[in-house]
């Protein structure tokens, strides 16, 4: 069994290799079905396949901006990428998140700020998980409704509409951002993308996991595009942050090139699942998702009330977090593939 | 298409100007120095990790090329595969918000 095991030749470990590729390829199918990086999953998973936590970073970031650049491209095809806004959002994001990591930095010199940052994560987490369910629950509200009056569902309908407050907000420039169907004041986009950069940096997290939610509530747009052009803010970001932490010696890129053979596969599932499960599919799937992220996080801070259940604390957390991955992937992939023999099957009766 | 290249060549022209800013706003960070053990390594992971020592700029230079070609290779390869299969890759029919 010695050839499962490779030198990664910087970090100067051996690592189980298949297990690169599993979280490569579990990692994918989530990152391009929601259009986020999912650090948080990978970090911890690199860990237990015995990776310092020095490369577990660098090395997950590098990776990411290859399996998100697989993913863009696909999303592109099929319409889901908003170019105009994610060229938009680029700006606010980069300076958002460089200010906030500025921020962070300085808060750490004057003190342990570990513990604000777990709980700002928390407070964030269930607004987001508020934010998809209460969404969820009034979007069925409204399709009951509507067949009560015997009226057809309107598939385009929302739950919460905040958007449409937002667009009321006309300060010049204004901009037709037509692959997501809107029209909006310039600086809309640019105070989202920095808002959300902000907190990213805080945190110490890429940005999907609050951008995506964002791009949907507070942009307005169309689930499916959400998905595409939080991509392609990954992607550019991902290529900064390779750079940058390569460039600091901490990618262990021989793992990155690994993973990202898994990833790529990973991504297609993903990204080609969008084709068949419906914007409030992956809503509710994303909900969970955060719910699980949660749990984790909850679990990493119950440690510090527990010493003496620490250990087993941090292990739940990441079984947890592993636990997401499994389950998230299982359920993208079989909606994947169950669309795409559904697809394959029409095809044939048609002749 | 035209739109993703436009963008793929506007943004790192965008990043290079902004990357002297954040890196000059940088703090001062304890110096740490990684080294790669080269001793039991042979071939291309011998090289590679010779590039690591020698120069941080050359690896991330050849790390920042080789990421996106593998990812546009691997993800051609996957392309092919999909439409061998018989999935239709060119559209999305599901139309809901």
């Amino acid at each position: 069994m010695d050839w499962m095991y490779m030198l990664m030749p910087i970090a100067g470990v051996k690592i189980f290799w298949p297990g690169l590729v599993i979280l490569g390829l579990g990692m994918g199918i989530i990152g391009g079905f929601f259009g986020m990086g999912g650090a948080w999953m990978i970090t911890p998973g690199l860990n237990i396949l015995g990776f310092p936590m020095a490369f577990a970073v660098g090395t997950d970031i590098a990776h990411m901006a290859g399996k998100s650049l697989i993913s863009t491209l696909r999303h592109g095809k099929f319409g889901n990428v908003d170019y105009k806004l994610g060229v938009i959002m680029l700006v606010g994001t980069i300076v958002g998140m460089e200010l906030g990591a500025q921020i962070l930095m300085t808060l750490e010199r004057l003190g342990n700020i570990d513990l604000v940052v777990r709980w700002l994560y928390v407070v964030l987490l269930l607004f987001i998980t508020w934010m998809v369910f209460s969404d969820v629950a009034k979007r069925k509200a409204k399709d009951r409704a509507a067949l009560a009056a015997g009226k057809e569902i309107d598939k385009h309908a929302t739950g919460l509409e905040w958007h449409k407050t937002l667009h009321k907000i006309k300060i010049p420039p204004m901009v037709h951002l037509n692959a997501s169907g809107i029209y909006c004041s310039m600086w809309l986009p640019i105070f989202i993308s920095f808002a959300t950069g902000f907190l990213a940096g805080i945190l110490g997290i890429g940005g999907g996991l609050i951008r995506m939610p964002s791009l949907i509530y507070l942009m307005g747009c169309p689930t499916h595009v959400a998905v595409g052009t939080d991509l392609f803010e990954v992607m550019i970001s991902g290529l900064y942050g390779a750079a940058t932490f390569t460039y600091k010696g901490r990618t262990e890129l021989v793992a990155a090139v690994i993973m990202l053979c898994g990833a790529a596969i990973g991504a297609q599932i993903g990204t080609v699942a969008t084709k068949y499960i419906k914007g409030y599919g992956i809503r509710i799937a994303f909900g969970w998702a955060v719910i699980g992220c949660l749990t984790s996080i909850v679990l990493k801070l119950a440690g510090g009330w527990w010493p003496n259940l620490k250990g087993v604390l941090n292990d739940m957390a990441t079984v947890v977090v592993l636990g997401v991955v499994v389950l998230m992937a299982t359920y993208i992939a079989v909606g994947m593939f169950r669309g795409a023999a559904k697809e394959i099957a029409e095809k044939k009766a048609r002749g | 298409m035209r739109k993703l290249w436009k963008s793929l060549v506007a943004l790192p022209a965008a990043l290079l100007a902004l990357s002297g800013t954040a890196l000059a706003a940088g703090g001062k960070a304890a110096q740490i120095v990684i080294v790669s053990d080269t001793r039991d390594l042979s071939g291309i992971l011998a090289w590679w990790s010779n590039v690591y020592n020698e120069s941080h700029l050359q690896f991330t230079i050849l790390t920042v090329i080789l990421i996106p070609v593998l990812g546009m290779t691997l993800g051609l390869l996957t392309d092919l595969v999909m439409k061998n299969i018989g999935i239709d890759l060119s559209k999305r029919d599901v139309a809901e918000h």
